[in-house]
């Protein structure tokens, strides 16, 4: 399934024009394990109280989420094709008062872990079992309210809060450690209050265990640090700093949907 | 004149409010004493969380909470709330249309002798700015608690501006507030003084001290600069031929900003402001300061007589 959501990730981006793929790709086996295994939620009733709720902080990763609302049937398949053109309702970084499905208009990042927060506080008001799964990506850890969210999720012991990381390692213009280096980033996170776990983000089953494993943790919330490959599945794509916010040409698309079949 | 806090009337109000809906919240950065939502905090500690200074994260929490149906009412001082988490404001509540209500202390110059990084005086700009807010500066303590009455009601991003210091009583008790509907406090037929917040009682004593002189004033209180009362403006504008616009921000962005582009298009009138201008205050007390910027009802009264010889 993660390979079908990369060639959605594709055509959408190059028949947009416009787009990030490496972001889109490197988040793809965590999506798709998410919203396929994870999350308890209803396609036909985005509005369902109880569903659990899925958070994509790093908004401009919006193609593979699109994917994923639409393989599960938030909306027909055929509407990806329509991603950033006018009126359509799915905008180039999400929007939640337009797409069934997306819980936060998001595009400005660092604001996502803060509103899994008040998501998860609501949830403890209500009563509710529902989990919050939030996807941030490394690049916006540099953003201050990143960790003014990692101090308060702790504060406030929201066990009922998973954080997702996607650690391709890479953001617009280079490599995050060159840039604007997180390291000890596992440790930081522990330091902060945090249950942390390190994973392979491009490993299924370790997705899906460990997100088993965040369930269990009580008192805190649960950090997975996926590390993944930026532009993952396409080779010429992959670590690969030019497609994090450009579209391929057509005939790069064709490449690519051939190396994903 | 009776003068009371709108600070502690706010928090007084969201007692009331939170006895009677069990879904509304309140966030602070750790001023709660000082924004009075510590009344809230010791009745409701549940529905209280204090976000420490974290301000940019509070807003972004009360996103995900009002998106999980909560009624949020975040406070802090304006400085803070608003100039520090404009993205936040913008990102997470004006586009997405959540549910949330900044109540925001410490307006204005009158927060005194803390000086200019806590004088709130570009705060009107920038979230009339924002499309889709609502906002509200209440001219008393009677209006404050009203407003925020109707803000947990309505739905939509709020921003209510209150101050620091006490405020004259001008209104009295069974006020009933509309909102986007602008008060007549007092009818005349020379000029409009339209002021908002603390203004209004001062053009009400230029209005007085006016009609010593056969000056008949009208003055309106137009509580709500988003979305601004028009038709109350343009009725000022063709029965009295002048307006003079008093309001406790920078010329740019506020109350004057949007009562001439409404006149400009619909009913062009000569103008006068009393306002801030483009500078920055200095310490000092809050009245000090409303002198020496040019914020008492005698500037009203020269902008008054300006503005009719103008006519």
């Amino acid at each position: 399934m993660a390979k079908k959501l990369r060639r959605h990730v594709i055509t959408m981006i190059a028949t947009a024009g416009s787009g990030h793929p490496g972001g889109s790709l490197s988040a793809a086996d965590i999506i798709a394990a998410l919203y396929f295994k994870v999350l308890r939620h209803n396609p036909e009733n985005p509005h369902w109280a109880d569903r659990d709720r899925f958070i994509l902080s790093k908004g401009h990763a919006a193609p593979i989420l699109y994917a994923a609302l639409a393989e599960t049937g938030y909306f027909p398949v055929a509407e990806l094709a329509t991603l950033r053109k006018l009126d359509s309702r799915l905008q180039g970084h999400t929007d939640s008062k337009f797409t069934p499905g997306v819980e936060m208009s998001a595009g400005s990042l660092g604001m996502g872990l803060s509103f899994a927060i008040g998501v998860a506080m609501a949830a403890r008001l209500d009563s509710r079992t529902y989990r919050t799964y939030v996807l941030l990506s490394d690049g916006e850890c540099e953003e201050g309210q990143t960790w003014e969210a990692a101090l308060s999720a702790a504060h406030f012991k929201l066990d009922n809060l998973t954080a997702i990381v996607d650690y391709n390692g890479m953001q617009l213009s280079g490599w995050t450690r060159d840039i604007m280096n997180l390291e000890p980033f596992t440790r930081k996170w522990q330091a902060f209050g945090w249950y942390t776990i390190d994973i392979d983000g491009h490993d299924f089953d370790q997705i899906l265990s460990v997100c088993q494993e965040a369930e269990k943790i009580k008192g805190k919330p649960t950090l997975i640090i996926a590390r993944t490959i930026k532009g993952k599945g396409v080779s010429f794509m992959e670590n690969n700093v030019a497609f994090h916010g450009k579209a391929p040409t057509w005939e790069e698309a064709e490449r690519a949907l051939k190396e994903l079949k | 004149m009776a003068e009371a806090s709108t600070r502690e009337t706010y928090g007084k109000t969201l007692v009331e409010l939170g006895r009677q809906n069990k879904d509304i919240v309140v966030l602070d950065a750790d001023v709660s004493p000082s924004t009075m939502t510590t009344f809230f905090a010791q009745e409701f500690p549940d529905r209280f969380f204090n976000c420490g200074l974290e301000e940019q994260n509070m807003i972004s929490i009360a996103a995900g909470l009002a998106a999980s149906g909560k009624i949020v009412f975040a406070s802090t001082f304006v400085v803070f709330a608003i100039c520090r988490c404009f993205d936040q404001l913008r990102l997470c509540l004006s586009q997405p249309e959540l549910n949330v209500k900044i109540v925001a202390t410490h307006g204005g110059i009158t927060v005194g002798e803390d000086g200019i990084s806590h004088h709130a005086i570009e705060d009107l700009a920038l979230c009339c700015a924002l499309p889709g807010f609502t906002v509200v500066v209440p001219a008393d303590a009677i209006e404050a608690a009203e407003v925020v009455r109707v803000a947990a009601t309505a739905h939509g991003p709020f921003y209510v501006r209150l101050s620091r210091s006490k405020t004259p009583i001008i209104y009295p008790d069974g006020y009933h507030f509309t909102l986007g509907k602008a008060v007549t406090m007092k009818q005349g037929t020379d000029a409009t003084i339209i002021a908002m917040g603390i203004m209004v009682a001062k053009a009400l004593e230029a209005a007085d001290i006016l009609a010593r002189q056969g000056i008949d004033c009208r003055v309106i209180n137009m509580h709500t600069l988003k979305p601004l009362n028009e038709a109350a403006v343009v009725k000022a504008a063709s029965e009295t031929g002048a307006i003079v616009v008093a309001e406790e921000h920078l010329a740019q962005g506020g109350l004057g900003s949007r009562v001439a582009q409404t006149t400009a298009k619909e009913k062009p009138v000569p103008m006068e402001f009393v306002n801030l201008g483009d500078r920055y205050a200095l310490s000092g007390k809050a009245e000090e300061l409303l002198q020496r910027y040019g914020l008492t009802a005698r500037d009203i009264e020269e902008s008054v007589k300006s503005v009719i010889k103008r006519k």
